[in-house]
């Protein structure tokens, strides 16, 4: 008889002493662990859960301004700087980490229109009603001295916006016409027109850099070839586009904020159709930023909030507002894709998380694990009825609730309308169109 | 293990062996590269000139490199040396590297931990939807290769009772077996001589460290019975019909002759819960904190022990329930009834999932082992059966008992024990995953009263037998998993262990509404609500937005396109669609016509002139 009892020698499975850590052997048989799948969901329906009770994204409010922001603009090297311009024709500096303006410019009579930095970090320019770009030091004035621009130039007409190079001593100003500019010279290098119109805003593209994007009133959106004397070509949309911003990651790819509530990704190479339509404002979107990552941007309202978009999705992700926040004037994604700022007609700048329910500060590593794996849980009962339910609620003020169900009653009714005139009329006669063509104007090259 | 082939092999290679008369000294490594090393410094012959060329080309589809890694015959020794030998690279001195990359891991350990059919086809979709469906398949599969690995570094081995050559093991008897093991083993093995308070009812608590009992005339005891140290020992007065532990060894719920009590380890009453009352069986599914309670008055009781709710009370309206046991793979129960059925339960449903007729008479015991793969039945027929529970609840394997065995339960390991009167036999499978061997017993044991209750030990080779002179606790060898898993049940846990766990585990509690046949039903794709969803939206669209829009030619060069021109490649699109219809439609045609003809009949002459 040969025999063999399964037995155990408890040392190997206790600690020796106290200070030690508890002996935890593992074995993945299947068997020993029962109803995976049940238990998967169950925590991912806990993870779920808690992700909506710790999402606090509102951070911090930059008060300070003595009239609405008009526009914002990061430090390409530091993070915690900020630079913000109001329509009083106040720049103010701040610091977020202590939440502090460091320092305030008087730079224009009436709106600052634009502000941008240079890409090295020393130096801003800003223009604004009074006709005016002025360059000014990153640092303050020292003790004794005046606050100065380092440069002015005087233009002719109004210029609405401005951008810089990211790589060389160039900028690009937008009015009347879009103009670029050497830093060294007082009159623009080239400009360049494609009718007669105000434009609102111009983008240089950060990976391509010699290619500029411009958005004009008259509802086009206008591409330029800084090394050609004439513009590229131009799509025209249904209605105006207040700004674009072009992807950090895929030089061919932008988004346009447009007045009919929506926002358009384009493919550069082929605007006769948008890549996607992002819909859920309830109201003009004034400004977009994407996220240094390119997987999602940020935009800015009229409704008075702001929503954040994956790139491939046509509804947004999350949605921010307060009860204090008026209309998003300008919204930027900071550049350690964990923050967003915006500033708003009643005076503030506000700081929001990124990511809403994220835990700010030092994680530990069983913490981070612990993220990960609820993260992994997450994506994969996502589609679940119940767990879909629960990450999609977001509470909304109730103009902006009001409105969806109106806008969704006005649309069903628009679809309705069409689908009756192709039911009666002759098959073939009335082409249907698709929702992303029928934005489109045209595209002239 | 015996699927990493040995270098230090004792056969020789052939090449060493035609070279027979100079033997240099050879390292382990340099198993099949010295003649080459010594005949051909300059450059090695060409043919393995060739494999080093083909060693870098590693296949670009990350599928295939999992599956290369996974030997296919890992039996065979040979096999994967043959594959090994061109891949060694070699350095400029010409040693070669003996390490080339990760050993095999033997396809069967693979597929043990393999979460998906690959016998299903990806369905047909999106590239992008389809490309993300492959990623994840082949993550899992790397998943799988790694778990497989794991098993290498598991402490212990299952025990075993082999007999020598023509001796039957089941004529070793407990004493034997007890003086062959080491003392500590031996300790596992004691009777309790309990003849006053008779028949018993025991227990073993989750982790397998702890056993409760209850006798008919009302003694109910704890205690941890591998240091012997008894928890709690009490008098109910009154008939005690079962005893079970809760989720943690502090929790005793006891069936009383009229309602069902909860106690801790202690002995304290906590609960008398009257809304089960007559309960003549207990059942606990420890992931979802649910006692489910059979009464003679027929009904079949959910009791969330968690929240103290009662989640679902089902008439089984097949009068007095006094069979049940539950499935460890999908929480079912199973109620065996006096018609010979066996019905399966789930509290999301007020009827039984499925009835399956098992004896002819009555049904006597049933039990269902750690796989959910096999139910073992026993009748009043003397019949003991063994079904599988895969879909088809045919019967397996089935055999005739002198006296019918009264009760029955499973080991870890699918070892199979049951009670006929006063003896005990147990049977044994091949391995966990087939159903034992009803041909021959592995042991038998004779116990000095009628048996009323048999459990297997958690992970210990240990079986628990109550009757009526007391408690028993028999040896079995090779019957408990040999290698417990910390997280999920330990049995050498602290308090403060347990108490983390208990937080845990109520955490993650199953909602009993999720208590199926499929468990793994929850990871699937919900066909039926899809198909549902697609069918509203055409509803609400009006038109199907997926169907391919009439071919349009693309405008070509100046002079290209004329009207003629256009309207010859619309045709040629049209032409091209049509003809692949008419060859789909006749690929499906012979496959028909092979179907009619009658298998194995000799040609007729008439058949020509059937079309």
């Amino acid at each position: 008889m040969k025999v063999k009892m399964l037995s155990r020698n408890p040392d190997s499975y206790v600690r020796e002493t106290k200070l030690d850590l508890q002996r935890v052997p593992r074995n993945y048989d299947p068997t020993l662990h029962p109803f995976e799948v049940p238990r998967e969901y169950v925590r991912a329906l806990n993870a779920t859960k808690l992700e909506r009770v710790f999402a606090k994204p509102f951070l911090a409010s930059l008060d300070g301004h003595r009239d609405g922001v008009s526009c914002l603009a990061k430090h390409p090297k530091s993070l915690a700087t900020v630079l913000s311009g109001a329509c009083d024709g106040e720049v103010r500096i701040w610091n977020l980490t202590k939440r502090k303006c460091i320092r305030m410019i008087q730079a224009h009579e009436g709106f600052v229109r634009g502000i941008c930095t240079r890409f090295c970090g020393t130096s801003f320019f800003t223009v604004g009603d009074d006709k005016t770009v002025k360059q000014w030091k990153m640092d303050g004035p020292s003790y004794g001295e005046e606050e100065e621009p380092l440069h002015t130039i005087l233009g002719k007409t109004v210029y609405t916006g401005i951008d810089h190079h990211w790589k060389e001593a160039v900028f690009a100003t937008c009015g009347q016409q879009v103009d670029i500019w050497d830093e060294q010279r007082t009159s623009p290098i080239c400009s360049m027109t494609w009718g007669f119109d105000s434009i609102s805003s111009v983008k240089f593209n950060p990976i391509e850099t010699f290619l500029l994007g411009s958005c004009a009133s008259d509802r086009n959106i206008v591409l330029y070839d800084m090394r050609q004397a004439t513009p590229l070509k131009k799509v025209i949309l249904d209605m105006r586009t207040n700004t674009i911003c072009w992807n950090p990651m895929e030089a061919f790819i932008f988004t346009a904020a447009n007045e009919d509530y929506n926002l358009y990704t384009f493919d550069m190479r082929a605007l006769d159709t948008p890549v996607m339509i992002h819909m859920d404002h309830v109201s003009a979107v004034l400004d977009v930023d994407y996220s240094p990552t390119g997987k999602d941007f940020v935009s800015a309202s009229f409704d008075k909030s702001i929503r954040i978009f994956p790139v491939d999705r046509s509804r947004s992700r999350e949605v921010y507002h307060t009860k204090r926040m008026q209309h998003v004037i300008c919204v930027k994604w900071t550049s350690d894709s964990k923050y967003i700022m915006c500033g708003s007609d009643e005076m503030n700048i506000r700081l929001w998380k990124a990511n809403a329910s994220e835990k700010l500060g030092v994680l530990t590593s069983r913490e981070k694990a612990a993220t990960d794996y609820n993260q992994r849980l997450k994506e994969k009962f996502q589609h679940h009825p119940h767990i879909k339910r629960i990450s999609r609620h977001r509470h909304l003020p109730k103009s902006i609730y009001s409105q969806i169900q109106e806008q969704r009653i006005m649309k069903e009714a628009r679809r309705r309308k069409e689908l009756n005139r192709i039911k009666h009329s002759k098959p073939g006669s009335v082409q249907r169109v698709s929702e992303k063509k029928k934005r489109v104007v045209a595209v002239v090259k | 293990m015996e699927t990493v082939p040995k270098l230090g092999n004792n056969v020789p290679p052939k090449k060493d062996k035609l070279q027979g008369k100079k033997k240099k000294p050879r390292r382990y490594w340099e198993e099949e590269t010295t003649q080459t090393a010594a005949g051909a410094s300059p450059g090695p012959p060409r043919k393995r000139k060739r494999n080093r060329e083909l060693r870098p080309q590693k296949p670009k589809n990350t599928h295939s490199t999992k599956k290369s890694r996974i030997s296919k015959k890992p039996q065979v020794p040979k096999k994967p040396r043959e594959r090994r030998s061109p891949g060694p690279q070699r350095s400029l001195s010409g040693a070669q590297d003996p390490f080339t990359g990760p050993a095999p891991v033997p396809v069967e350990v693979v597929q043990k931990f393999c979460r998906i059919d690959k016998s299903k086809k990806l369905p047909r979709s999106e590239t992008k939807i389809r490309s993300r469906l492959e990623a994840a398949e082949a993550q899992e599969e790397e998943i799988s290769v790694k778990a497989a690995r794991s098993e290498l570094l598991l402490a212990e081995e299952p025990g075993f009772l082999e007999g020598e050559d023509g001796e039957d093991t089941a004529k070793i008897c407990q004493a034997d077996i007890v003086e062959a093991v080491d003392i500590a083993s031996a300790a596992k093995h004691f009777d309790l001589n309990l003849r006053q308070f008779g028949p018993y009812r025991l227990n073993y608590s989750r982790t397998g460290r702890h056993l409760a009992f209850g006798g008919r005339r009302g003694h109910v005891a704890a205690l941890d019975w591998v240091t012997k140290k008894l928890m709690c020992e009490i008098n109910v007065m009154e008939a005690v019909r079962d005893i079970r532990f809760l989720h943690s060894e502090a929790l005793l719920a006891v069936a009383q002759n009229r309602w069902l009590h909860i106690y801790d380890n202690q002995g304290i009453e906590l609960h008398c819960i009257r809304r089960c009352d007559r309960i003549t069986q207990l059942e606990f599914l420890p992931f979802h904190f649910l006692l489910a309670t059979a009464s003679e008055t027929g009904f079949l009781t959910y009791l969330d022990v968690s929240v103290g709710k009662i989640v679902a009370a089902l008439n089984a309206r097949a009068g007095r329930l006094n069979i049940m046991t539950q499935n460890p793979y999908n929480a079912v129960i199973h109620l065996g009834h006096s018609n010979g059925t066996v019905s399966l339960w789930s509290p999301a449903m007020k009827e039984p999932l499925a009835k399956i007729l098992c004896h002819r008479g009555g049904v006597r015991a049933v039990a269902v082992d750690s796989t959910g793969t096999h139910m073992a039945t026993s009748g009043l027929d003397h019949q003991l059966k063994i079904f599988d529970l895969r879909g088809t609840f045919q019967p397996l394997s089935a055999r005739t008992l002198p006296q019918g065995a009264g009760h029955l339960a499973f080991s870890q390991r699918g070892l199979l024990a049951a009670g006929t009167g006063d003896v005990v036999n147990i049977w044994a499978g091949q391995g966990k995953a087939s159903p034992p061997s009803l041909e021959q017993p592995y042991l038998t044991h004779r116990l000095s009263g009628h048996v009323h209750g048999l459990q297997f030990c958690p992970f210990e080779d240990v079986l628990g037998v109550g009757h009526s002179g007391g408690i028993t606790s028999m040896l079995v060898p090779g019957a408990a998993e040999p290698n417990f898993d910390g997280l999920e049940s330990n049995p050498y846990r602290s308090r403060k262990q347990r108490q983390e766990w208990e937080v845990k585990a109520l955490l993650e509690k199953v909602p009993a509404e999720l208590i199926c046949l499929d468990p793994r039903a929850l990871a699937e794709v919900d066909v039926i609500s899809l198909e549902q969803e697609e069918k509203e939206r055409l509803e609400r669209l009006g038109y199907d937005p997926d169907t391919k829009p009439p071919f349009q030619p693309k405008p070509k060069q100046k002079g290209r396109s004329s009207t003629a021109s256009l309207v010859k490649r619309k045709r040629k699109v049209m032409d091209e669609e049509h003809r692949d219809k008419v060859r789909q439609s006749l690929e499906q045609q012979p496959q028909k016509q092979e179907k009619a003809k009658p298998m194995g009949a000799r040609p007729s002459a008439l058949d020509r002139f059937v079309r």
